[in-house]
C-alpha cells in the first residue's frame, strides 16, 4: 500500500527537504506472460489498466510504452474537457467521462487540477448560429448542461473578446457548458500510473512493440525491444500509431494520422478565466495555471508521423486569435509543437473488438481524446474484460464502417475538438 | 511545411497544395455487385503507412491539376512525383 498524499504527508516530507518521497510507480522488467497487455502508456492506456485492475479484478496486467508514459498526445494536447456533443451516442460517451472527471482527484488521491471553468463555443455566421442552437437543444435533451448566449452575453462572460460587428468574422453568439473546463494533462497520466501500479500493474517504459504474434484468428503475444511477451488479450491504445500496430496484426483501420499543432505563450497575469473555442475561424484559447495562453491550432491535411506540422496552420490560427483578442497582439509565443492524431472518417472514436480474437482497439480519438480519458479507459476495460462492449461504447464499434451506422460528429467537433 | 515539385508548375510551397489521400485505390468496376465489407474497404479503410506512402495531391492554388507523389510520412521527405495515369516508380 502506497502512502497517501495529504497535507500531513507534505509537512512530514518538508522536514527531510522533500528528498524522501517514495516512487510513484515501479520500473519493472517484463514478465514472461500477462493476462492482458495494453499497448500505449498514455492517459487512455493507463486508465484502461487502472480500471481493469480496479473494477474487473484483473491483476496480471502490463502496460508497454515505447517512450515514457504520458509523453505522446497526453502531454501535447490543450487539455480541454467538455461533453456537449450532438448525437446521443457521443453525449453518453463524453458525459460519462465528464462525470468521472468530477471526482477523479479524490479517487486517485492525485490532484489532476480539474477546473470547471466553462467552455464557450463561438458562432460566426448564420449556419454556426443554427448549428449551435440545435446542439444546445440536443445537449439539454440528453441531460448535459448547455446554454446559448447572444453576442452581449458572450462579451459579458469573456470581456476580452472583440465583439465588434466590423471584424471579418463577427461574433454572432455562442454556447456555454459550465461543467466543462480543463485539467492538468501530465497529472492524469501520473495519477492513473500510480493507481494502477499500486494494484500490481506493470508499467514497462522504453519498450517498443515490434510485432504481434498470431495463431490463426487469435493472438499469442507481442514481440518487443525487451523480448517476446506472451498473452492472449491485447488492448491497443496507440493513438497516432494505431494503424502501425494494426498492420503488425494484418488489420487495416479507417484512420488517417495527421499532425495537430498547439502553442503556448509566455506566462502573464490572469486574463482569460474560461476556455473559448471557435471552430469557424479555427482558434481556441485558454490560460494555464502558470499563466501561459494555451492555443490550439489545426491539423495538416496530409498524412504524417513527423510530429511537426506546417507553419501556415499556426499562422492562420494566430490571425484569428488576434482578430478576436486584440489585447494579445504583443504576446510572445514560447513553444510550438505537434502531435500525431488518428482521425476517423466520422470524427468519432473506435472502442471495439476486432475480427481477431483477443485483440481490441481503442483509437480514432482524432483531435479530441484528452477529454474522454477516464471514460475511455473505463469502457475499454469493460470491453476487454467481458469481451463485449458496454452499452455506452456499443455504437463506437469497428463494424459501423461496414453497416454505415456512423456517428458523424464533424458538426459538433469540426476541426477543433 | 515542405516544397513540392509540381509536375506542371515546378517547385512551390506545400501550402499551395491540397492532399488527396492514399493513391491507387481503384474505383469498383461493378459497384452494384460489391458486398458491404468491400464497400467499407473501398470507402474507409486506409493503409495510413508510417514510411513510404503513395498519395494523390492537387495543386489547389496553382494549376489545379491532380498528380501522384511518393513520400516518406515519417519525415515528410518527398521521394518522387509523377502524373496521373503514369506507373508508380518501383525503386
Amino acid at each position: 500500500m502506497k502512502n497517501r498524499y495529504s497535507l500531513f504527508s507534505l509537512i512530514k516530507n518538508a522536514f527531510s527537504y522533500h528528498e524522501n518521497w517514495e516512487r510513484a510507480w515501479r520500473d519493472p522488467e517484463p514478465k514472461k506472460e500477462y493476462d492482458i497487455i495494453i499497448i500505449g502508456g498514455g492517459g487512455h492506456g493507463l486508465a484502461t489498466a487502472y480500471y481493469l485492475a480496479k473494477k474487473h479484478d484483473m491483476k496480471n496486467i502490463a502496460v508497454v510504452e515505447k517512450g515514457w508514459i504520458g509523453g505522446g498526445n497526453t502531454g501535447r494536447n490543450t487539455t480541454i474537457i467538455r461533453s456537449n456533443y450532438l448525437w446521443d451516442a457521443s453525449a453518453g460517451l463524453y458525459d460519462h467521462a465528464l462525470k468521472i472527471w468530477e471526482g477523479l482527484s479524490q479517487e486517485l488521491n492525485y490532484n489532476v487540477m480539474f477546473s470547471q471553468r466553462g467552455v464557450m463555443n463561438l458562432a460566426h455566421n448564420l449556419q454556426d448560429v443554427r448549428d449551435l442552437k440545435r446542439r444546445t437543444h440536443a445537449n439539454r435533451l440528453n441531460g448535459i448542461d448547455a446554454v446559448y448566449l447572444n453576442t452581449q452575453q458572450v462579451k459579458k462572460f469573456c470581456p476580452i473578446i472583440n465583439t465588434s460587428p466590423d471584424i471579418r468574422y463577427p461574433v454572432l453568439g455562442g454556447t456555454l457548458q459550465k461543467r466543462a473546463g480543463t485539467a492538468r494533462h501530465d497529472a492524469v497520466a501520473w495519477g492513473y500510473a500510480r493507481g494502477a501500479d499500486e494494484m500490481g500493474v506493470d508499467i514497462i517504459q522504453n519498450c517498443e512493440v515490434k510485432g504481434i504474434k498470431r495463431n490463426g484468428d487469435s493472438v499469442e503475444g507481442i514481440e518487443t525491444t525487451k523480448g517476446f511477451i506472451k498473452t492472449n488479450k491485447i488492448g491497443v491504445v496507440a493513438a497516432g500509431h494505431s494503424s502501425v500496430i494494426a498492420n503488425m496484426a494484418g488489420l487495416k483501420l479507417p484512420l488517417e494520422s495527421k499532425p495537430l499543432q498547439a502553442l503556448v505563450s509566455e506566462p502573464v497575469k490572469p486574463i482569460i478565466d474560461t476556455v473559448v473555442m471557435s471552430n469557424a475561424v479555427h482558434a481556441y484559447v485558454s490560460q494555464s495555471d502558470k499563466g501561459e495562453l494555451v492555443i490550439g491550432a489545426g491539423t495538416d491535411d496530409y498524412v504524417s508521423y513527423s510530429q511537426k506540422g506546417s507553419h501556415d496552420i499556426v499562422e492562420g490560427t494566430l490571425n484569428a486569435i488576434l482578430e478576436l483578442y486584440p489585447i494579445f497582439s504583443r504576446m510572445r509565443m514560447l513553444r510550438q509543437w505537434g502531435g500525431i492524431v488518428d482521425i476517423c472518417p466520422d470524427a468519432s472514436p473506435i472502442i471495439s473488438k476486432t475480427s481477431i480474437k483477443g485483440l481490441y482497439f481503442n483509437c480514432g480519438w482524432g483531435t479530441g481524446g484528452f477529454k474522454a480519458t477516464p471514460g475511455s479507459g473505463d469502457l475499454f476495460a469493460h470491453t476487454i474484460a467481458n469481451d463485449e462492449p458496454h452499452k455506452l461504447n456499443a455504437a463506437f464499434n469497428l463494424n459501423r464502417f461496414v453497416s454505415g451506422d456512423l456517428v458523424d460528429e464533424h458538426g459538433a467537433a469540426a476541426v477543433a475538438h | 511545411m515542405f516544397i513540392i515539385n509540381c509536375p506542371f508548375c515546378g517547385k512551390r510551397e506545400q501550402s499551395e497544395f491540397k492532399a488527396g489521400g492514399e493513391a491507387h485505390i481503384v474505383r469498383p468496376k461493378q459497384p452494384t455487385e460489391l458486398s458491404d465489407d468491400q464497400w467499407a474497404e473501398y470507402l474507409f479503410m486506409r493503409k495510413n503507412i508510417k514510411g513510404i506512402q503513395f498519395e494523390r495531391w492537387n495543386h489547389a492554388h496553382g494549376c489545379r491539376k491532380w498528380f501522384n507523389m511518393v513520400r516518406d510520412t515519417s519525415n515528410d521527405e518527398i521521394k518522387a512525383v509523377y502524373k496521373m495515369g503514369e506507373k508508380p516508380p518501383t525503386k
